[in-house]
């Protein structure tokens, strides 16, 4: 029995013991595949237009094991990305965040193509309308003479 | 004399219109008029910034007034940048003492572990932090790494170097004659 309770004793120990490693490691290594899939919707702050996951710089390196850094201390997907804008700015972000400015980003180009469909949809109707010439007879004073002298001739 | 309701509609459409068109304009120029303006010159007013360095100072307005202050702007994977670490180092030793010159070092878009490795590498002691957001590069229009700024104690840029240093002298010979009465 007492021989059962020291074993009991020794594998809490060793198991206390071995918590505060696990906890110091942080979780398992992630993958390439983990890292990149963070890393192609954030950009080289220092290169033009290179996505993250496929810059070849030394900052790249750097900047890719950060990611596998913050994965394996748990965090979210959301917390490396704010993470890296508090660090390098807005400006390592495929898309830049809404807000400020950054709305005519995300609306002027829905903006311009229903504008530019309201103006054929407009040039449209106006085809199927009277001609234009007999519309703006019709507001003058002198229609309604016109038109009796035309039906007058006519007949 | 009334104009008709649909000529109304359509005066105000192209009122509208060139509006829209004038106000993206004007937003492009004023990008197009930041983004032109180059790197701060000499006689142009200091911007105003706070660095918090790796060891958690901090370093604002009030601990620069009154003081000669080179803000070399670096990062650990800039080659360059370790051309000039041993003479910037070199010079702050000449300097530390006094109290009225002031290095800092804004670290840029780096990761701190490289950082504080860099800075134990060339064994540089003075003030050291992250530029986080990259707003003191913004704020000083700086193009690139290393760039230093030197400034006067009235807060004027007094000397700007694009690229790394050359040597020691390169640094003590503009910083003397800032201090000179």
């Amino acid at each position: 029995m007492k021989r059962l309770a020291l074993l009991i004793a020794l594998l809490v120990l060793s198991g206390a013991g071995a918590t505060p490693a696990a906890a110091q490691e942080g979780g398992p290594t992630p993958s390439q595949d983990e890292v990149n899939a963070i890393a192609k919707n954030l950009y080289c702050p220092v290169c033009a237009n290179v996505p993250l996951d496929v810059c070849g710089t030394a900052a790249c390196a750097q900047w890719r094991q950060q990611i596998a850094d913050l994965l394996a201390a748990g965090y979210s997907q959301q917390q490396i990305y704010d993470y890296f804008v508090q660090q390098y700015g807005p400006s390592v972000l495929a898309a830049p965040p809404p807000g400020g400015f950054n709305w005519l980003i995300y609306l002027l180009p829905p903006a311009i193509v229903l504008l530019g469909g309201f103006l054929v949809w407009r040039s449209l109707t106006a085809w199927k309308r009277k001609p234009r010439l007999k519309a703006k007879l019709c507001n003058t004073k002198f229609a309604k003479k016109i038109e009796d002298e035309l039906k007058a001739r006519r007949s | 004399m009334n104009k008709p309701k649909e000529e109304q509609t359509s005066i105000l459409g192209r009122v509208l219109a060139w509006i829209f068109l004038l106000a993206v304009l004007a937003l492009v120029a004023v990008q197009l008029d930041r983004s032109q303006r180059g790197v701060l010159t000499r006689g142009e007013a200091a911007p105003d910034f706070t660095l918090t360095t790796f060891d958690g100072q901090v370093f604002g307005s009030s601990e620069m007034e009154g003081k000669v202050v080179l803000v070399n702007i670096w990062a650990s994977w800039c080659k360059p940048c370790e051309q000039e670490a041993e003479a910037l180092q070199a010079a702050w030793l000449q300097y530390e003492g006094r109290g009225d010159v002031l290095f800092l070092g804004v670290d840029y878009v780096d990761t701190e572990k490289e950082a504080l490795a860099y800075l134990d590498r060339w064994d540089i002691s003075y003030p050291n932090g992250p530029d986080l957001g990259t707003q003191i590069y913004t704020a000083f229009r700086a193009r690139g790494v290393p760039e230093t700024f030197i400034i006067n104690k009235m807060g004027e840029v007094a000397y700007v170097k694009i690229g790394p240093f050359q040597g020691i002298d390169e640094i003590t010979s503009v910083i003397d004659r800032l201090l000179e009465p």
